[in-house]
């Protein structure tokens, strides 16, 4: 089998021509750029624009749900003709919104923004390669990103709206033209959108796999990687085993809305009339989504989870408490994601044996997650810590995963379920969790990594006003939603105050308070913007290693070029988190000292690492 | 182990490794649509189909086929170009063959009443069929761009990473394509 296969010949050598100095056009370097860490700066610029459209529009539906009888007439100049006559926003609009939020979040963002921003940057940086294994995929990659970007940018302006039917796209809602406005050219320009975005993702994951697999320096083993690079490679893993599903879901779904199948539409009746499609099953859709659709929740958080290690190890001073059990963790999750997907189908009328095995199955998560927050906790304890924006932010994270975490032993339980399922309960769940932990982890991996793509430090002052004002905003906006959601509020209801129970509207202080607390969240993160683009021309210029870290990126020039070391690939010679060894005068050794070179701290189980 | 000894990585051609992970890819996509069918097969209300007589052309077509490329990846080893000229266009040419018996099997299918709007347990023959055969055509295209380079000798013993990747791919469709067809014949008697 050629898979057995394994070349003798020292790849490291191969690719030493590439630190000659050769000129690139301004197309060739900043445009179509092979580079992986143009291509990581490409993804983050995208990922920031992405995001700063997603979350305007949440302060937008926020204002509807915390303000609904405030007049919007004077917001008519950009928003046009998303209101009603009465200033208020129009309901299919609302559903639109909500929709392109969650779709923009979870994927341009949280998905091509984070993994393919910190994926590209930091693995051939940290496993020491000149470059991806295939930089002309990995442009191809990011370009495929963004022509879906285009399309779904697009398709918020087309007539109709964008998709309408909540980023879960599922049918008939999304399948019949005639359910909402959204489900006609804006829900098929969604399908054309992430059918490219799919395609970006599988050609990102490849080349990461790839790389990660082959093209480590010398010394650098498995146990030997930063624990960022372990989150990067299982998220790659599950990636590649996901993204094709919802391809194929996708293209059942375009074959119902353009071609006439049946495969999810059976039994429908719209005004009295009976449609011709027989057969189908709207719960097969809901089964191929949710089959990527967990395992995206991990392709988001995982990232997230290792920048954190690589953060909390080197500003608390301290090797990560139990790496392998880390590493370990990072694949339990991975593995176990793929068996978890019908916790989301509890009350679909799924066999409810079923929904019990599904229930343990989701609850073993815990096992690993509770692993790797008590191993950030642990690592935490008695460490030297320097609060730096990134480890503030990174300890942020650590809050969320475990304050999200545990109201999804509530959600996974699939008696518990029936009653809180598609309330603002679930919504509080993921947004802490994976939204806003997720986020963290961003944050906390540009103000690391900052000096590292641009030569120069982000201002400390602003950073940490950023990391206040969104961790106290964060929580001030997700927490209250648990209280409306175990009172029964639905997501994605345009409006509550039409019951007249009596019951619903005394929580509309509540909702206000929220909307208020999102907006001027929102508005906080333009403090970050101000920070990284000035900082980017105007910033301190950057020590080498501005955080005494013992990654091999950090023996790069200050600004690396093409092929990352000028010189030869620094060979790894230990682990990478000997941070305060006991007998060493300096508390960091970076990966690439030889062990010869420290006699003076070297323990006996130094040589099995 | 000794202080300076630097332990040696796992290494393989990553573009080899790339085609494995690509096509691990491509698996998930036919297993979550061979699970949706079995699934589908399953539920009550449905039909079986009489598999078309051109499908079991067809596969004798691609399992020949895929000899044939590795006949010509064996002639590409011992430096034989005419051979491993004409056995990479007899590929090419079963290849193809195999497009067009696909296509007359769902001619076939039509005529049996099998269209692809319709119930789902016909509508998935044609899903199946037509996703593997939109991934055939591109291992088509890598058979061309390997004749192509082969007219050029740059095919040869000690360049054998091309073909090797094109086999590689070539005998997974053909394999895919058994695998499918062997799956619809047991859930359709």
């Amino acid at each position: 089998m050629e898979i057995t296969k394994t070349s003798t010949k020292p790849k490291v050598q191969e690719h030493d021509h590439h630190d000659d100095h050769h000129d690139q056009s301004f197309i060739t370097k900043y445009i179509f750029s092979e580079d992986h860490k143009m291509i990581a700066k490409q993804f983050l610029i995208t990922g920031i624009f992405w995001a700063i459209v997603g979350g305007a529009m949440s302060s937008l539906f926020r204002i509807q749900l915390g303000f609904p009888d405030m007049d919007l007439t004077a917001l008519s100049p950009i928003i046009g003709n998303w209101l009603t006559p009465q200033g208020k926003i129009d309901p299919e609009v609302y559903l639109a919104l909500i929709t392109m939020h969650g779709t923009i979040m979870v994927f341009f963002v949280l998905t091509a923004g984070l993994s393919g921003t910190f994926s590209n940057f930091l693995i051939p940086l940290q496993i020491g390669a000149r470059d991806m294994a295939s930089g002309f995929m990995n442009m191809l990659s990011y370009w495929f990103f963004f022509l879906s970007s285009i399309v779904m940018f697009v398709s918020i302006f087309v007539e109709g709206g964008p998709a309408s039917g909540g980023w879960t796209i599922y049918p008939p809602l999304s399948a019949l033209p005639q359910a909402v406005s959204g489900s006609g050219m804006g829900m098929t320009l969604w399908l054309v959108s992430m059918a490219l975005f799919i395609v970006s993702a599988l050609l990102g994951s490849l080349n990461y796999i790839t790389t990660v697999i082959n093209l480590r320096t010398e010394g650098m083993t498995f146990f030997r990687m930063p624990l960022t690079i372990w989150a990067f490679l299982v998220t790659a893993i599950l990636g590649v085993l996901s993204f094709p599903v919802l391809l194929s879901a996708a293209l059942l779904l375009i074959m119902d809305r353009s071609f006439g199948t049946s495969f999810y539409l059976s039994d429908i009746y719209i005004a009295g009339e009976a449609l011709s499609n027989q057969g189908g099953s709207a719960i097969l859709f809901q089964h191929l989504f949710w089959f990527l659709g967990h395992p995206e929740v991990y392709i988001v958080i995982l990232p997230s989870l290792g920048i954190t290690s690589e953060i909390i190890a080197t500003c608390s001073r301290k090797p990560i408490f139990g790496y392998r059990a880390m590493v370990y963790s990072i694949f339990g999750i991975g593995v176990l994601s793929f068996v978890v997907w019908a916790h989301h189908m509890f009350i679909s009328g799924m066999n409810p044996f079923l929904g019990s095995v599904f229930t343990i199955l989701t609850l073993i998560i815990a096992v690993p997650s509770a692993v790797k927050a008590f191993n950030y906790i642990a690592t935490l304890w008695r460490g030297n810590i320097v609060f730096t924006p990134a480890m503030l932010f990174s300890i942020g994270l650590v809050s969320f995963f475990i304050s999200g975490g545990l109201t999804g032993l509530f959600l996974g339980n699939s008696v518990v379920d029936i009653n809180l399922h598609d309330t603002y309960f679930v919504v509080a769940h993921f947004h802490i969790v994976m939204g806003s932990a997720s986020f963290f982890g961003l944050f906390a991996g540009v103000y690391h990594w900052f000096p590292k793509m641009f030569g120069r430090m982000m201002n400390r002052t602003l950073g940490y006003f950023h990391f206040w004002v969104t961790f106290i905003g964060a929580y001030l906006v997700f927490f209250p939603l648990h209280y409306i959601g175990i009172a029964g509020f639905p997501r994605r209801y345009y409006s509550f105050t039409n019951f007249e129970t009596g019951r619903i509207e005394s929580f509309i202080d509540l909702n206000t308070f929220v909307s208020f607390a999102a907006i001027i969240t929102f508005i906080a993160q333009f403090v970050f913007l101000f920070n990284f683009f000035y900082s980017m021309y105007r910033g301190r210029k950057a020590p080498k290693n501005p955080w005494n870290s013992n990654t091999i990126e950090w023996t790069t020039p200050r600004e690396p070029g093409h092929g990352n070391w000028p010189g030869a690939i620094p060979k790894v010679e230990r682990w990478p988190y000997d941070y305060s060894k006991p007998g060493s005068d300096k508390d960091y050794i970076p990966q690439h000292i030889p062990l010869s070179k420290t006699p003076e701290s070297n323990m006996p189980e130094d040589s099995s690492r | 182990m000794k202080e300076n000894s630097v332990p040696k990585i796992l290494r393989m051609n990553p573009k080899i490794f790339l085609i494995w992970i690509f096509m691990i890819s491509i698996s998930m996509i036919f297993v979550s649509l061979i699970s949706a069918y079995i699934v589908k097969k399953g539920e009550p209300g449905g039909f079986n189909v009489d598999l078309p007589s051109m499908f079991y052309y067809s596969t004798i077509v691609v399992i020949l086929s895929s000899i044939f490329k590795q006949l010509s990846y064996f002639s590409t080893k011992k430096d034989d170009f005419k051979t491993q000229k004409l056995y990479l266009l007899g590929s090419f040419i079963t290849g193809a063959l195999f497009l067009l018996f696909q296509y007359y099997g769902w001619v076939q299918l039509v005529e049996g009443g099998v269209f692809f709007v319709g119930h789902p347990d016909g509508s998935f023959i044609y899903i199946l069929s037509g996703v593997h055969a939109f991934h055939l055509i591109s291992g088509l295209i890598f058979i061309l761009y390997i004749y192509n380079s082969a007219i050029k000798l740059n095919v040869h013993s000690k360049n054998l990473l091309s073909i090797e990747m094109s086999t590689t791919y070539w005998h997974f469709l053909a394999g895919m394509w058994v695998y499918l067809f062997i799956t619809l014949y047991f859930y359709n008697i």
